[in-house]
């Protein structure tokens, strides 16, 4: 029974760290090519979530919802690149965050103002509605199998785009030296709107993904906003495959951790002891391997070569 | 976020046929509620609740025109200890109402009772304030915190579960539920399990709770996070094998988001929609008329305080300067609560039947929680003989 229950606990902190992934990867590219610090990047996520939400009511399908939603969240952030972000590339971090920050209240009360407080709910498709059964009683929803098919998916175009296209190879240009690429003559402007968009559109498909499992409701980007922070440092800042990793280190780590925290200690300690231990070390445990991640590599994983 | 609210129907009609000699200074009452942040749905219900007590006694309370002062607390304790000093000193109020979170109650209750301004909470109820630090001036239309919790206690060990999973977010009020719940339960518990609060993926718990098999888990999961419970508890197909035994989880603030998902479902509560008293159906369906949604039970606490303010006042002539008048005034309780029996204990808390409710759906599609089976008959809470009667 340890065996499969470890294997779905692994199914689990894999997707969850595909989810977080896929927001840590418009993260590090907005902060390390664009050195601009994006608080408002959980709110994306959120928006995401609530843009399928209502056009999941609108359109009766979850299939024409994401459809429709991508290109919203995509323009969303276009648009708030527009208003706010890009009068404040050239400012320093405090100013980037004091804005970002505003950025996230707004649109937390935002959302509450449109849609009310109430979470809301968006069903699971129905051709991904039913569970596998892993081992005896141990069912596994399909939907979130069909989450990690998609994060590897995106995770794979990401790679052939960022490795082995010419936008991708700017991008990558533009996280060592910005300068120097716009002093090559590339527009650096555009660039960071190319930039800046897809990672909005990225956080937005999380959001849109995880809408029918997680409820949708105000701040529900602002928790996850940390982890990402929490994922892109250990990654290396700029780096898609050091977020990559780091996702996927931190999702195991956290659900993995989770479980069989008490378990473990058990082995050391009474019974008591151990829950109450463990349910204290548990949340614990991915700031411990940050910690021990930055330790030995300072600056990540995968630092960005300057 | 401070809004004045001037009550319904006092406008025209007054000033046209009551003679000015008779005016008499307005009544302020103050609504301290949870009005933003992800558990503002709780405190809109209790708001809305008032309100349309207000409307239907005629905007007056005890025969005396009513001022109602809504502020968020913004479920901050310091928030809402400013906020409370604001409603005492500046606008004089002479009852506060609410608040729904039990670390807001605890915060602002010295201030309050400090001034001897009438407190009556339509949600929160620790165990200090029902117990050792009860205070004369500090009533509940709602219950002390842990009774719903031990309704579900009571069930699992009358039911014969020997085997029962908790699971609990980790902070105060979910230690108290454990609590609760063990207070009438003596099987076996299987896990303890605290989660990260505002965790809102259940998947690793969920994994944990098939391989364990259960008889059955009792859980306490407000707002969001309960939401996406019973959505993870169904769709891992646990839904229909371990019975799912929830307090504040699965109430008529998250069933609109949990849907079908939540239907069978069983929850402990006070009231349930379905009551079948003539001022219940009444008032359900006023309320759906006004904000179409299915009151929870906060909206009826709070219905209840505006019910017990206006029959206290009738008692004492619509006057507030002699406060053990009013005091006792209110401990008799002379109102026809929604939910049907309800008096005050000595502490200022009610002496209420508990139910054992099934969450349902309505043959107009919509969810609420349906009364199973009477568990607690006119039941005291636990703290109630802590309360030294000098105080």
């Amino acid at each position: 029974m340890t065996a499969t229950l470890f294997f779905v606990q692994a199914l689990n902190g894999l997707q969850f760290g595909l989810i977080l992934f896929l927001i840590a990867a418009g993260l590090t590219l907005v902060f390390g090519v664009m050195d601009f610090i994006n608080l408002a990047h959980g709110v994306q996520y959120m928006v995401g979530a609530y843009l399928v939400a209502a056009f999941s009511t609108w359109t009766g399908s979850f299939g024409w919802a994401l459809l429709l939603a991508l290109p919203s969240a995509l323009a969303f952030g276009l648009l708030l690149e527009a208003l706010v972000f890009r009068h404040l590339y050239d400012r320093d971090h405090l100013d980037q965050v004091l804005a970002t920050f505003g950025v996230i209240l707004f649109l937390n009360q935002g959302v509450k103002f449109v849609w009310g407080a109430a979470p809301l709910s968006v069903p699971v498709p129905e051709l991904l509605s039913g569970s596998v059964e892993i081992a005896n009683g141990l069912l596994y929803p399909v939907y979130r199998l069909a989450i990690i098919a998609a994060g590897l998916v995106i995770a794979a175009l990401l790679y052939v785009l960022v490795n082995h296209t010419r936008v991708g190879m700017l991008v990558r240009a533009g996280a060592s030296n910005a300068a120097m690429v716009s002093a090559l003559g590339v527009n650096i402007q555009r660039l960071f709107m190319v930039v800046f968009g897809f990672g909005a559109m990225l956080a937005g498909f999380a959001g849109a993904m995880v809408a029918p499992i997680l409820s949708v409701e105000p701040g529900m980007g602002d928790n996850i906003l940390i982890l990402a922070f929490v994922v892109i440092v250990i990654g290396g800042i700029g780096s898609i495959r050091g977020a990559f990793l780091a996702a996927l280190l931190i999702g195991l780590v956290d659900t993995v951790g989770r479980s069989f925290a008490p378990n473990l200690l058990r082995l050391v300690l009474d019974p008591a002891a151990a829950s109450q231990t463990g349910r204290a070390i548990a949340p614990m445990l991915i700031y411990i391997f940050m910690a021990a991640v930055l330790f030995f590599r300072p600056s990540g994983l995968f630092p960005v070569k300057r | 976020m401070n809004a004045t609210i001037k009550t319904l129907g006092l406008a025209a009609a007054v000033t046209l046929t009551a003679a000015p000699a008779m005016a008499q200074e307005k009544l302020k009452v103050g609504l301290l509620l949870t009005l933003s942040g992800p558990s503002a749905v709780l405190g809109q219900h209790a708001r809305d609740g008032f309100q349309l007590a207000m409307k239907d006694l005629g905007g007056k309370l005890g025969g005396r025109d009513v001022e109602v002062i809504v502020v968020d607390d913004e479920l901050k304790p310091d928030v809402a200890v400013t906020k409370v000093k604001g409603l005492i000193e500046r606008d004089k109020v002479d009852f506060v109402v609410g608040p729904i979170f039990s670390n807001v109650a605890v915060a602002t209750h010295k201030p309050i009772v400090d001034s001897k301004t009438f407190y009556i909470s339509v949600n929160a109820g620790p165990s200090n304030l029902a117990g050792k630090s009860c205070n004369p001036y500090f009533f509940a239309t709602s219950y002390q915190n842990d009774q719903n919790h031990e309704v579900l206690g009571k069930v699992a060990q009358d039911r014969g579960y020997k085997k029962v999973y908790l699971l609990a977010p980790n902070y105060q009020a979910g230690k108290d539920a454990l609590a609760g719940f063990k207070r009438h339960y003596k099987g076996e518990i299987v896990e303890e399990s605290y989660t990260p609060l505002n965790t809102l993926d259940f998947q690793s718990e969920l994994a944990k709770i098939a391989s364990m098999q259960p008889d059955a888990i009792f859980t306490f999961m407000p707002g969001g996070m309960g939401v996406n419970l019973v959505k993870q508890y169904r769709a891992a197909g646990l839904a229909d094998r371990i019975p799912f035994l929830s307090a504040f989880t699965v109430d008529e603030t998250n069933l609109p988001a949990q849907q079908d998902a939540a239907i069978g479902m069983l929850s402990g509560s006070n009231w349930a929609p379905n009551m079948d008293t003539p001022e219940n159906k009444k008032f359900v369906a006023a309320y759906e008329a006004a904000y179409n949604t299915v009151p929870a039970s906060y909206a009826m606490h709070s219905y209840d305080a505006a019910l017990l303010i206006d029959a206290a006042l009738k008692a004492t002539g619509g006057k507030t300067d002699n406060k053990d008048a009013v005091r006792a005034a209110i401990q008799k309780a002379e109102f026809k609560s929604l939910r049907g029996d309800f008096k005050f204990g000595a502490n200022g808390f009610p002496v209420q039947d508990f139910y054992l409710v099934k969450a349902a759906k309505r043959s107009d599609g919509k969810l609420q929680t349906e009364i199973a089976e009477k568990v607690f008959d006119n039941y005291a809470d636990a703290y109630a003989k802590e309360c030294a009667p000098t105080n």
